[in-house]
């Protein structure tokens, strides 16, 4: 029995029992696909956290209110209020060399009224600088003026998504628009930006800082300060004269702690980098428990499938088969099953991780679709080696018994 | 060409011995109808499985055509039940969803002296000389009791083997088409081919010219049946 002969053989007894095929093969597609689709999530959620921490800038300092030590969060994080960062903070850390652009924040949620359309937006309070710092700029008029800091003026800029909601496609600058019940004059919009550090810039206004202090918040200090270094190898030098001259303005001396928390993003970067290194392992563990899950699967349905067949192998058996026709058939039909299932759970993997990268990036996420070729050898190699493995060696075990032992079993 | 020399067999289940034959010699010649009778426990099914190599004795020596089989390899037995033995059984054991023509073709699969073209034609002769001709393209599942027992007959005489063991061959299937079953195993005994029948129904086994009467693993009667056309003919 030539090897051509035994194919066509495997194809027809396949072919002659669908639903016993087909429950085999997809039990092999789903072992195969849902390894590929997890290793590949995986490396998209990894991308995407990168992405979005990086994206703030690696050249930015941050300052928020309330002291904290290098590993943990600063106090306001968790919800306690500093109020010992002013603005004035602020524009005194613009002295120093290598500082290209600073702005304050504050921040707060009103509701948004254009004519008849009302929203709920989160409104920013924030300098001129901003769009330096932060690196946006307007689709429609111009971001407000250092002269508009200084006045208090009621200028609003609307984010993208805002601006959408309210106006339509409609140019709305010189528009007046209400926050929190006050008139305001829309002076820009800015333009599409997408999310970035997990929060979406497009739903934020911007205010005028002195204006959200007095008259929407009520309050003098400040939530952040940002500082744009020049480039990336000044940020430790810049940093540490920022807290030099923060602790001067603060009065602290002497071995006191800070009252703020000066960070580089780039000192961020690294605590992610060591929380996606977590997340690489956490991913590369739930691997694992898919291809063992997926391989137990696969061990079933064809211990299941050769089980069921026994008779026919004792059948095979007291007409002439040897030993080896019996296993070399088992052998042929389990290596074309896992061939084909092993095709269609690549194609199927890949199909359903494209499909979640396409919904992450319609909602905004910069998710890369990441698909590698080791983790696709991975799960066919394993997957597969599962399928033929107990596809052949239950077959050998019933190829073994006497013909008739094997045509008695039910 | 058969002979056996104090064949005993038992199985064993969980550790309790089972014996099913004791001490048998036997002696079957070429171009026999033999049939094995006994009520059901017997152990008629299991002398007919030893001497078919479906299975192997625990005790004895098992002379095929002068040769102690006990020496003959896996593969070597597996050859002698591809081309020197067919086997027809009570169940019939065809594969389902498979049409007769292939079913019929599965011997030659593993007959390494048949020409791949030779095969459907072979295949196509048993088939016809059954009476099955015009159904090669039926699947087997289709096909009525009598119909699948004489597919399983053109199976077991595809490679045109010396003995045929029929076990039973009659037991599933209604007396028109049993009687047809017989008459097909009595015209291949006319052939030439040796036939080895098991059964319990006296009916069928006056077809064979012999009858070997086993009772609790024992050979208690063996007698040559005189005639045997004559009940053949009240049969029908």
């Amino acid at each position: 029995m030539n090897y051509l002969v035994t194919v066509t053989t495997a194809l027809r007894v396949l072919k002659s029992n669908k639903s016993r095929t087909f429950l085999t093969m997809l039990g092999i597609v789903i072992g195969i696909a849902a390894v590929i689709v997890i290793i590949s999530v995986g490396a998209g959620a990894q991308s995407l956290i990168f992405n979005q921490i990086s994206s703030v800038g690696s050249n930015l300092i941050g300052i928020m209110p309330g002291y904290s030590d290098e590993s943990g969060p600063p106090a306001s994080v968790l919800g306690v209020a500093v109020t010992t960062l002013k603005n004035d903070d602020g524009l005194a850390l613009k002295k120093i060399n290598g500082v290209v652009a600073v702005t304050s924040y504050t921040r707060g949620i009103a509701s948004v009224q254009w004519q008849n359309q009302k929203i709920d937006a989160t409104f920013v309070g924030t300098t001129a600088e901003y769009p330096q710092v932060e690196e946006a700029d307007t689709l429609w008029g111009d971001f407000f003026s250092s002269t508009n800091d200084k006045g208090i003026s009621r200028v609003v800029v609307l984010g993208f998504q805002v601006w959408q909601d309210l106006f339509g496609d409609q140019n709305p600058v010189g528009e007046s628009v209400k926050i929190k019940g006050e008139s305001f004059r829309v002076v820009g919009v800015i333009n599409k930006k997408g999310v970035q550090g997990f929060e979406n810039k497009d739903t934020l206004i911007f205010i005028p800082l002195e204006t959200t202090q007095k008259i929407l918040l009520g309050i003098s200090h400040v939530s952040l300060i940002r500082v744009k270094v020049v480039d990336d190898q000044k940020v430790s030098e810049v940093l540490e004269q920022c807290r030099q001259i923060l602790r001067e303005r603060h009065n602290i001396t002497g071995s006191k702690p800070d009252d703020f928390s000066a960070r580089a993003a780039k000192q961020a970067l690294d605590v992610l980098s060591q929380i996606t290194n977590a997340l690489r392992f956490f991913l590369a563990g739930i691997a694992a428990v898919s291809l063992l899950v997926g391989g137990v699967g696969i061990m079933n349905i064809m211990l299941i499938a050769v089980n069921e067949r026994t008779k026919e192998i004792g059948l095979r058996k007291s007409i002439g088969a040897t030993k080896r026709n019996i296993q070399k058939q088992f052998l042929i039909e389990a290596v074309i099953l896992t061939v084909i299932g092993g095709f269609l759970g690549i194609v199927v993997g890949l199909a359903f991780s494209g499909l979640v990268a396409i919904v992450a990036n319609y909602l905004g996420y910069e998710w890369q679709w990441v698909v590698t070729i080791p983790s696709i050898l991975l799960a066919v190699g394993f997957s597969g080696a599962v399928g033929i493995v107990f596809g052949w060696y239950p077959a050998r075990q019933a190829a073994n018994l006497e013909p008739i032992t094997a045509l008695r079993h039910e | 060409m058969i002979k056996l020399d104090k064949i005993s067999k038992a199985y064993e289940t969980d550790g309790v011995e089972t014996p099913v034959l004791f001490d048998v010699d036997l002696k079957i010649d070429s171009g026999e109808f033999v049939a094995i009778m006994g009520p059901s426990g017997s152990g008629k099914s299991t002398l007919m499985q030893i001497l078919g190599f479906l299975d192997r004795p625990s005790t004895g020596k098992y002379f095929f055509d002068g040769k102690d089989t006990a020496s003959f390899s896996d593969d070597e037995l597996a050859s002698l039940r591809n081309a020197r033995l067919g086997f027809i059984f009570q169940s019939f054991n065809l594969l389902p969803r498979t049409t007769v023509l292939e079913n019929v073709k599965l011997p030659l699969q593993y007959s390494p002296t048949t020409k791949e073209k030779d095969k459907d034609g072979l295949a196509n002769e048993a088939l016809k000389s059954v009476g099955l001709g015009h159904r090669i393209n039926f699947f087997s599942n289709q096909l009525s009791g009598g119909e699948k027992q004489r597919v399983a007959i053109a199976r077991a005489l595809v490679l045109k083997p010396e003995v045929i063991f029929a076990d039973e061959p009659t037991g599933n299937l209604d007396s028109k088409s049993g009687s047809q079953v017989m008459e097909i195993l009595d015209q291949l005994n006319t052939q030439g081919h040796t036939i080895i029948l098991v059964t319990h129904e006296s009916n069928t086994a006056r077809f064979a010219q012999r009858i070997i009467a086993i009772s609790d693993g024992q050979i208690v009667k063996d007698e040559r049946v005189v005639g045997k056309k004559q009940y053949a003919g009240e049969l029908k």
